[in-house]
């Protein structure tokens, strides 16, 4: 319940946090401070520094200037309250499934990303969107896509110096068929298993399909055998049940726990995934 | 580095139910520890390690946040109203006038939070449905009244508006 | 038409507002973590990280040289403290008592377990110092299954108890006679059923600040207690070896119990020695929720096998039972007394059963210990019966509901013995509350809609749940529960004091103190409809040993009935000498005088009626009273009652279960309760909802799990799922009302209802949604993945 003492900074620029991370290998980035705080009190986490990224300028807010981009520091609840995002709808109704309110109104999405928790919701959200994140550092500002950034358990490519300023969402799936399905953990609300879905369709089939995983690989993964069952064919309840058997077939190792077990997570995989395509295809 | 670099204490500037407080706190007291054993405002609770409980919620610059999980260092320039500043002129908030009638409470130990989230939300959703209530009380544990009589005390300041 | 005064608006049976909220909402309740004293310390606790080992050296000295840092200490510091007292020992047979002292000394049997302790001027830094400490461990082998830690070859955790076995215990007829009955019976059929472990988890964990005089040698004490009386007796007593009247304990306001607030815990007697030692200084434990979580007392935790016989049409002939109940590492205060007394003696149920036999080992285990959690017993008990009633229809292809009607006690049955050990049930009508759940549920429709959502191969099917309970309240009688009896060490009666004061203004003080349940407006109410004092001129003074007579404290739902009993008694005392000084200061004699809304007057002459205020102050005043009388309106009860009470119903639930994922979903929740009469509607409502969560948690949600190391891997409320808004389902509640006959307001118990009778209509519905696919039971917490994979087993 009492974090460790630690040394407090708050730049008001981010090439001033670059500079305090690249000096300091025992810093962390405080963005919404709903996952490191946490870890904190607990003394699972004891940064030497925390930089607080809270108050500068230019952080956070919605561009949905072709497709979206979304500053880092943007709260879940100013996603969900957003009028930008309509061509997205999966994204607002995910985001409502994050945390609870209070949380909502702290959390940020940049956060959610560099921490790459393997039971978020908006990364599986990410990868069905096909995003990217632009990510800065001492070497300079460069775009990963979000299909490179999820390296590991909690783990992302981003160099320790690299903060995360937006994550960038194309065109490609605006008002594409998509949905957010998920099974939440009764106590911590976090994805035992979430599946987002995201298809685009030309002359009545499949021209593009890609489905996020979350809460049941070590880290969101994309169902790539799904996508390929469904490319090319007519989003019927049969493509959907052929394609959702194949969705926990790439995820590669599964997450295990006193509430689900792997085999239990794989088959929620496949439930959420029919679940969720059957949505999106509005059946 | 800039000023803003290196401190064993942090000065803040913060406004607790309308009143301007300036301390220097170490880096790492958290907020509700601030308004708690700084300020002596002990009817925001600690129930949990973990942010699950709710227990804590405050208004920060309007918005309900769990107040175990922002550092008080966070908090500088902001806002914020606490249990003890929803009553206004002897006059009880429409929430807690409602936890009163419905029998929202029983230990009492969630009720601050539970008001305070559910005020919050009121701002956001003034005519609310049941369902739509259970929800926002999703980050709101109470462990005596099964919720039931929560609800209908919500629902009692929502019509009263 | 007889002579009357004015009858003033009747207060019990008012759906009244709480006279305590106002404080609770608007933030100036004073919990115990809210107290604020001059120098007051904090203690930081080092917990042993490993479930079993020995202590090979513990290096205080880092933690001594921080800033901040007062004192430390180590186990071997307090041997002069004894171990914490054994309350209720199981009656007939031999217990294997081993209590914890305040901190472990050579050796831990919990991960958790407290093996030193730091004293620093913040929480935060407190925190630093107990990190700093260097503890040594040589690691030991663990065990955490109630039936394993009695299997040879098991880990031992204490030299007192071989096998780690603390008590064996049985209740019914020889296990030959029920064998017998079981071989001769139509059907039979086996049930396995985990009661799984459970965390209490009031919202307020638990804590205790001490304060010691050193002029007058007396301790203030206080204490997150759900029982600070029997917490000073005990620490008076068996730990520190002083008179009680050197302790003085307080329970401020407290947030929430369940049990896990009832008993004696290392850190009171700690705070208070730590005080001492440090001249004096106010030292406060707080517990955060981790280490709530791990040594806080569980609940639940019972392994049983249940053999039923019963006859072709569903009449119970005989029930044989083994249970094996894990107890944690250390004997907690009163834990012998749940599987045995509260949970053996209970089996029967609502129900007729001419052959019963309970056996119970409890064990030792490397866990957090297990003692009461609300219900407290009866909960597992009730859980076991009410399956058994669905396996018996499932073996005889009889309706639940008609196999529950087949076997239960009549109303003129009463007081009925169940011949297993539990004092007769006082007053009763099952069947009466079961039709009228029956029939507000629409139950012939319900099964009519579940038929047809099987024969049309929906996905979505329908479960219904019944759950008959009759649960036992206001244990007290203390001859039966007492040393000689059940065990239990001590009285269970309850006390209560009124003072009509000069001004008429009325304090009332009680042994019984709530943690949420509202005494101080429900005993208001009674008090002021009996004396005739107006509501708002009555307060209900409470939880402090000094201001208060003895009180066992509440839990066991046993406040009203025992403890306003005690009010109810105290209140007719008064009358008594009301009504003669009345007659005293009326000029007439106490046999032609009445008593009644607050007025004596003589028969027939309303008018001329002395009011009880005006009657008090001439007691308190003094200047002209009756010959022998005594000055004051002020009288005391000690009330032990003749009988426990007996509160029962019917709870049905409908689940929709998704027969692909497993998912569940409560659709409807009826309750029809007896709690017999009652004083605040309002209270009792809440009272059943708040049970009824708690009960569906154990059934869908909540589950303490260890892994075979003794690590709690359920640690957190990130982990550990108690409900939340969105997870429970709208309670519609409904009522009969059977009078008790062992208390004069009629009273049976309301506390644990919600809880005793929700897991088994809930567990009962989930097995009923899928017993047509040979589905016969799934075990608790009754989660997705078990119900997908009991579908899967039975396909």
């Amino acid at each position: 319940m009492y974090p460790q003492q630690f040394e407090y900074v708050r730049p008001s620029s981010v090439d001033e946090a670059i500079g305090i991370l690249a000096s300091n290998p025992d810093a962390k980035v405080l963005a919404g401070g709903h996952s490191l705080i946490p870890a904190m009190k607990l003394r699972l986490a004891a940064p030497g520094t925390v930089v607080d990224i809270g108050k500068i300028d230019g952080l956070a807010g919605i561009d949905s200037r072709g497709g979206a981009k979304i500053g880092a520091m943007t709260t879940y609840a100013a996603i969900v309250d957003s009028d930008k995002l309509g061509d997205f709808p999966m994204l607002t109704e995910a985001t409502k499934q994050v945390g609870d309110p209070s949380v909502r109104n702290r959390g940020t999405i940049g956060g959610s990303m560099a921490h790459n928790d393997p039971a978020a919701d908006l990364t599986a959200v990410m990868l069905a969107l096909n995003a990217s994140v632009t990510a800065k550092g001492k070497g300079g500002e460069r775009e990963v896509a979000v299909d490179d950034l999820f390296v590991g358990l909690l783990t992302t490519s981003l160099a320790e110096d690299e903060i995360i300023t937006s994550v960038n969402i194309p065109n490609d799936f605006a008002n594409a068929k998509q949905a957010y399905v998920k099974h939440a953990h009764p106590a911590s609300g976090y994805a035992v298993v979430g599946v987002a879905v995201a298809v685009t369709e030309k002359d009545g089939k499949v021209e593009s399909a890609r489905i996020g995983v979350t809460g049941a690989p070590e880290h969101a993964k994309r169902a790539t055998s799904a996508e390929a069952a469904l490319t090319g064919k007519t989003l019927d309840a049969e493509t959907i049940a052929a394609a959702a058997a194949l969705a926990a077939d790439d995820l590669g190792e599964l997450n295990g726990d006193v509430y689900a077990s792997p085999e239990y997570r794989a088959h929620l995989v496949r439930v959420l995934t029919k679940r969720a395509l059957t949505q999106a295809a509005g059946l | 580095m800039s000023a803003t670099v290196a401190q064993n204490v942090v000065p803040v500037d913060i406004t607790v139910n309308g009143v301007e407080h300036h301390a220097e706190v170490e880096p790492r007291q958290l907020l509700v520890h601030f308004l708690r054993e700084t300020l002596g405002l002990t009817g925001t609770h600690v129930g949990c390690d973990t942010s699950s409980c709710g227990a804590c919620t405050i208004h920060l610059d309007g918005k309900a946040v769990k107040s175990c999980t922002v550092l008080t260092a966070q908090a500088d320039g902001a806002s914020i109203t606490t249990i003890e500043g929803m009553a206004t002129d002897g006059q009880l908030h429409p929430v807690q006038e409602g936890f009163w009638e419905e029998h929202g409470l029983q230990c009492g130990y969630c009720t601050p939070g539970m008001i305070m989230a559910a005020s919050a939300f009121l701002e956001t959703n003034p005519d609310p449905t049941e369902d739509e209530i259970r929800h926002a009380l999703e980050g709101n544990l109470c462990r005596c009244t099964g919720y039931q009589n929560i609800v209908k005390a919500i629902q009692y300041a929502a019509k009263k508006g | 038409m007889v002579a009357s005064v004015d009858a003033p608006e009747k207060m019990v049976g008012k759906a009244i507002k709480r006279r305590e909220d106002p404080r609770l909402i608007t933030g100036a309740g004073q919990f115990i973590d809210d107290l604020r004293m001059p120098g007051m310390l904090h203690i930081g606790l080092v917990r042993s990280p490993l479930a079993h080992a020995k202590i090979k050296s513990i290096d205080l000295s880092p933690a001594l040289s921080m800033p901040g840092v007062v004192a430390a200490f180590t186990g071997e510091d307090f041997l002069d403290l004894n171990p914490l007292p054994a309350a209720w020992q199981a009656g007939g047979v031999t217990n294997h008592a081993v209590t914890p002292r305040v901190l472990a000394v050579n050796e831990v049997h919990l991960a958790g377990d407290p093996v030193a302790v730091v004293i620093a001027e913040d929480q935060y830094l407190a925190r630093d110092a107990a990190e700093a400490v260097i503890v040594e461990y040589e690691e030991l082998p663990v065990v955490v299954d109630a039936k394993k830690a009695a299997e040879a070859g098991a880990p031992q955790l204490h030299e007192e108890a071989p096998n780690n076995i603390v008590l064996e215990w049985s209740c019914g007829k020889d296990a030959e006679v029920v064998d017998k009955a079981l071989a001769d019976a139509d059907v039979t059929a086996g049930l396995h059923i985990i009661n799984q472990r459970l965390i209490p988890t009031p919202m307020e964990p638990r804590g205790s600040v001490a304060r010691y005089d050193p002029g007058t040698g007396d301790y203030t004490l206080w204490i997150t207690s759900q029982a600070p009386h029997v917490m000073r007796l005990l620490i008076a007593a068996f730990v520190l070896g002083i008179p009680e009247q050197k302790i003085r304990t307080i329970s401020p306001d407290i947030g929430g119990g369940f049990g896990a607030k009832i008993f004696c815990y290392y850190d009171m007697p700690l705070t208070m020695a730590i005080s001492k030692k440090l001249d004096g200084r106010p030292i406060k434990f707080f517990e955060d929720r981790v280490e709530n979580y791990v040594s806080t007392t569980h609940g639940r935790d019972h392994i049983s096998d249940v053999e039923v016989g019963a006859t072709n049409d569903g009449k119970i002939t005989a029930l044989k039972v083994k249970t094996w109940a894990n107890i944690g590492a250390y004997f907690s205060t009163i834990a012998a007394g749940i599987p045995t007394t509260l949970y053996g003696r209970m089996i029967a149920g609502c129900y007729k059963i001419p052959n019963i036999r309970v056996d119970v080992t409890a064990t030792y285990t490397n866990t957090a210990m297990v003692d009461a959690y609300r219900g407290a017993g009866r909960p597992e008990a009730a859980y076991l019966i009410e399956r058994v009633c669905d396996a018996v229809a499932a073996a005889t292809g009889i309706d639940p509901a008609e196999v529950r009607r087949q076997n239960f006690i009549q109303p003129e049955d009463f007081p009925y013995d169940t011949g297993i050990g539990m004092l007769p049930y006082d007053s009763g009508d099952y069947e009466r509350a079961l039709d009228k759940a029956l029939d507000l549920a629409g139950y012939t429709d319900l099964r009519a809609e579940q038929k047809r959502r099987i024969e049309a191969g929906e996905q979505k099917l329908l479960g219904i749940g019944l759950s008959s309970y009759v649960e036992v309240c206001g244990v007290a009688p203390s001859k039966w529960i007492g040393l000689g009896g059940e065990g239990w060490g001590a009285g269970l009666w309850e006390s209560a004091n009124i003072r009509v004061q000069l001004t008429g203004k009325t304090v009332v003080t009680t042994g019984s103190l709530p943690h949420g349940q509202g005494h101080e407006t429900t005993f208001a109410q009674l008090v002021s409809d009996k004396l005739g004092i107006p509501y708002d001129d009555i307060q209900i003074k409470h939880s402090d040993s000094l201001g208060t007579p003895f009180g066992f404290g509440s839990y066991g739902s046993r406040s009203l009935t025992v403890g306003g009993t005690a009010i109810y008694k105290t209140t007719d005392k008064v009358i008594d000498k009301v009504k003669k000084l009345g007659a005293h200061m009326l000029e007439a004699s106490e046999a032609d005088v009445e008593f009644e809304h607050g007025k004596v007057f003589v028969k027939g002459s309303p008018d001329a009626a002395k009011s009880i205020q005006e009657i008090a102050a001439a007691a308190h005043v003094a200047y002209d009273l009756p010959e022998g009388m005594e000055p004051f309106l002020d009288e005391t009860t000690y009330y032990d009652p003749p009988n426990c009470t007996f509160p029962f119903g019917t709870h049905v639930c409908v689940v929709e279960i998704d027969n692909d994922s497993g998912e569940v979903d409560i659709v409807k929740y009826l309750a029809v309760d007896d709690v017999g009469n009652v004083i605040n509607p309002l209270i009792v409502g809440g009272q059943l909802h708040g049970g009824i969560a708690q009960g569906l948690a154990q059934a869908l949600y909540e589950g303490a799990y260890y892994d075979d190391d003794g690590q709690l891997l359920t640690g957190s409320l990130s982990d550990y799922a108690i409900p939340k808004a969105s997870q429970v389902p709208w309670y519609d509640l409904d009522s009969t009302v059977t009078p008790s006959p062992v208390n004069p307001m009629g009273a049976k118990g309301a506390g644990e209802a919600g809880t005793i009778a929700s897991t088994p209509a809930v567990g009962n519905a989930v097995v009923d949604a899928v017993k047509h696919l040979g589905v016969n039971n799934i075990q608790m917490p009754m989660t997705p993945e078990r119900i997908w994979t009991a579908i899967n087993e039975a396909r």
